[in-house]
């Protein structure tokens, strides 16, 4: 690390330092002239002074004052926590031209005087031991400057589903170069099969469909349709990423999706689309609104890859679109930032849970439903159940189904399950207004915007009942194939038992299976739901821990539609803002090798979370090299080395034993100095 | 203060975003704790190197702690394993040396738990009241 030129590594310290009152904050406790007075006894202490303030314009003039007059070169502000002022002294110090990173910050308040409250001796005597804890640190101060990367400006969007879609939208209209990449043949997500949505009633691929073909159409969007990203590496600007593109064995470019080869193909297969209640082809796209409208072979069930033989799609597509023989391709491409838009999965009820999903036909999930009432789904959207094709009257939903459920540790709520409920049982009531609908809940959260009216409409417009209970118990009448639920009803204090036609379990929502593959190449951290986490709940939501890397959508937890696209603008917002500037400002906290002293063993490179050192050849001899633009600065490294050959910046080994050293030799433990 | 009642010397090693933050919130919530611990800034739990507690009790701590986030929650993904790892060796090489290994210990304090900082230090500034200063125990 160079040191600027007019913030030369000075010879000797000439040590200022300033202890607060913040007003009756410290001062009420400690005594902060005579923490001032006994550090003016430790060598090296030219100014020592208290202030009113230290943060206030008058406090932060005195400082600088001091560093011109005396040619400090070195600052302690005895005060707050760094983490609240730390930036404020460091630019106040570089305003009288001292580099920022000898300026050293000591807790009084958090740390002391506002945890001593009662013991103003011992507070003042731990407070001076503090200042001088700070002061033998300070000593081994050098100057640092923050360095910056440049930012690619184009972004990888992870994820083709309702967030991704946004964020492309938002990212492409800003003028940069995005690639939106999913992994099915066509973009859409879980959006695409919904009904319509709630609270409103808006027809979900109505809605959605103008979005798909409008970020299709932005010219600074390229869409990767049936690709995985398989590798990234690199850092915050810049991102080198392998993508695999699967065969569709269809030609992209000369397939114009007329249908025909589909018509022709002889292999019929359940539709995943529909939920396996409808059916596909072996060449197919996943539903009519696809986008890109381009057909796929399927080559697990393709008669052609299974015998050689049949070439019917072959024969009957006039554009010659078809190539049996198409490998998959592999993209490399440069970004600058990255955003995570992997969704979610609904969950499937165990094999041996009380709701028998895998042994009564006539219990579904709600995602079924969904296409079973969905106009373009299998039915028409004519609901009928499973065994017999007839339309169910009774209909009972279940919630929390793998949600805020300790057995199976989903402890979190889905969030959209509640409203969801309410939503396909007011569409069933329509196309049915003699059905009776009862919802077995827990708990009703209808918290968002509309929500509590569509609970008020549903119970009073469409007479849904609402009852407050868990089912134990589910049976089946072995001739009507009806489902007997038996469950405790808590508001009334009695177990009962309804029959129902139909059983719909609300299903809550999980980390979708692709996030992490992703997860693991971006080291991102997960939170205790499994779902992906996010730099801080409240005033980072879209950040990640890895600068550069953005989150949106149901890939940061269960969350609906109008969230998720919120989230979504959020996230490209914040990649924006990196590619605006076109650079970012590391700060100096990285791992620092000596040379000298390092044996090349590599225990830093593994122990490293970011894959930020690698060991390479130097003159000879393995030597660990960091990179400094994918060094977070933990520190982990320097912990590990068993030379001591490797330091952390601003936190080396001498600077953290210095301030023990100082920490020990104070008199009195419990008071100090 | 007299000379005669046993004042211990704690040492923590607090990580920035967790537990030096835990530390912090205790401060704003008042939750008040004895003043006999020192508190060292790292960034990260995983920074503390074993020989830097070995060091402190070579120095003269009756004490230390190393704290860090909660798994899972770790700023650096992982530092906190490391951290554990480490606590496992120092502890059995305490234990070695005869240093009584409950004068060492690994906390997870998030930095919304302010409580839990102060009742750890309360509660370990007891318990070494109670086993004396470093090198009264007999193992």
């Amino acid at each position: 690390m160079e040191a600027s030129p007019e913030t030369k590594q000075p010879e000797k310290e000439v040590i200022g330092v300033f202890v607060c009152h913040c007003g009756t904050n410290i001062g009420g406790v400690v005594n902060c002239e005579k923490v001032a007075e006994i550090a003016s006894q430790i060598p090296g202490v030219v100014v020592s002074k208290d202030l009113k303030y230290a943060c206030s314009d008058l406090g932060q003039e005195e400082i600088r004052k001091a560093i011109k007059e005396k040619g400090l070169n070195r600052v302690v502000v005895a005060s707050c926590s760094p983490r609240l002022h730390e930036y404020t002294f460091k630019n106040c110090v570089e305003g009288a031209g001292l580099n920022p990173y000898f300026m050293h910050m000591v807790n009084l308040r958090e740390q002391c005087s506002w945890v001593h409250m009662k013991e103003p001796e011992l507070a003042t005597g731990k407070a001076a031991n503090l200042v001088k804890m700070g002061i033998e640190r300070s000593r081994l101060s050098t100057a640092l400057s923050p360095r910056e990367v440049t930012v690619e400006p184009s972004c990888l969007i992870i994820g083709g589903g309702i967030a991704g879609i946004q964020a492309a939208l938002d990212i492409g209209d800003k003028g940069f170069k995005t690639y939106l990449v999913e992994k099915e043949p066509s973009i859409g997500g879980h959006m695409a099969q919904l009904d319509k949505t709630f609270p409103t009633g808006d027809c979900a691929i109505c809605i959605l469909a103008p979005k798909m073909v409008e970020v299709a159409r932005n010219k600074n969007v390229e869409m990767l349709s049936y690709s995985e990203v398989v590798d990234i590496q690199g850092y915050v600007g810049n991102f080198t990423v392998k993508i695999r593109k699967k065969p569709r064995y269809v030609m992209e470019e000369k397939c114009v999706g007329c249908g025909v080869c589909a018509e022709k193909c002889p292999v019929k297969v359940p539709n995943e689309f529909d939920m396996g209640f409808g059916s596909r082809k072996a060449i197919y796209v996943p539903f009519p609104q696809a986008v890109p409208l381009k057909y796929t072979i399927d080559r697990e069930n393709c008669l052609h890859f299974k015998t050689g033989k049949c070439q019917l799609c072959v024969k009957a597509c006039v554009n010659e679109a078809i190539d049996h023989k198409q490998e998959p391709e592999e993209i490399e491409l440069k970004v600058g930032t990255v955003i995570v838009a992997t969704g979610f999965d609904v969950y499937t009820p165990t094999r041996k849970g009380v709701y028998r999903y895998w042994e009564y036909k006539n219990v579904i999930t709600a995602l079924e439903l969904e296409r079973l009432i969905n106009a373009a789904g299998p039915t028409g959207g004519h609901l009928v159940r499973p065994s017999d094709g007839v339309e169910p009257q009774r209909i009972a939903f279940i919630q929390c189904v793998g949600s805020r459920n300790l057995k199976i540790a989903n402890k979190y709520c889905s969030r959209v399950c509640c409203m969801y409920a309410m939503k396909n049982s007011q569409i069933i009531m329509e196309h049915s207004p003699d059905a009776e609908i009862a919802i077995y809940y827990n708990d009703i959260r209808a918290f968002g915007k509309g929500f509590e009216e569509l609970y008020h409409r549903v119970r009073e417009d469409y007479g849904i009942e609402f009852i407050r209970g868990r089912p134990a118990k589910l049976t089946k009448d072995p001739v009507t194939e009806n489902i007997t639920i038996r469950a405790e009803e808590t508001l009334l204090a009695k177990i009962t038992e309804r029959e129902f036609d139909l059983v719909v379990l609300s299903v809550g929502l999980i980390p979708n299976p692709g996030t992490a593959p992703v997860q693991k190449m971006l080291s991102l951290p997960v939170s205790d739901d499994g779902f992906l986490a996010e730099s801080h709940p409240k005033l980072r939501p879209v950040e990640t821990a890895i600068e550069g890397v953005f989150i949106c959508g149901c890939a940061q937890g269960p969350k609906d539609i109008p969230d998720s696209v919120a989230q979504a603008k959020a996230a490209a917002s914040a990649a924006s803002t990196l590619m605006i500037k076109g650079k970012h400002i590391v700060e100096p906290l990285y791992a620092n090798v000596n040379e000298e002293l390092c044996v090349g063993c590599g225990l830093c490179a593994e122990l490293c979370p970011y894959h930020a050192i690698e060991i390479a050849e130097k003159d000879g001899q393995s030597k660990a090299v960091v990179t400094e633009a994918l060094c977070h600065g933990c520190g982990t490294c320097a912990a590990g080395c068993p030379q001591h050959a490797i330091n952390q910046l601003q936190f080396t080994d001498q600077q953290l034993m210095n301030e023990l050293t100082a920490a020990l030799a104070a008199k009195n433990s419990a008071g100090g100095e | 203060m007299t000379e005669m009642q046993f004042e211990p010397k704690i040492i923590a090693f607090c990580c920035n975003w967790c537990s030096y933050a835990g530390a912090d919130l205790a401060g704003v919530s008042r939750f008040q704790y004895p003043p006999n611990v020192r508190i060292i800034r790292v960034m990260c739990s995983g920074r503390v190197d074993p020989s830097f507690v070995i060091e402190a009790f070579k120095q003269g701590a009756d004490g230390v702690i190393v704290a860090g986030c909660h798994p899972n929650d770790c700023h650096y993904i992982s530092g906190n394993q490391k951290a554990a790892t480490r606590a496992e060796f120092l502890t059995s090489f305490l234990e070695e040396v005869g240093i009584d290994p409950s004068r060492f210990k690994l906390e997870w304090i998030a930095g919304s738990e302010g409580e839990k900082f102060a009742s750890t230090v309360k509660r370990m500034v007891e318990e070494i009241k109670v086993l004396g200063p470093l090198g009264s125990e007999v193992l």
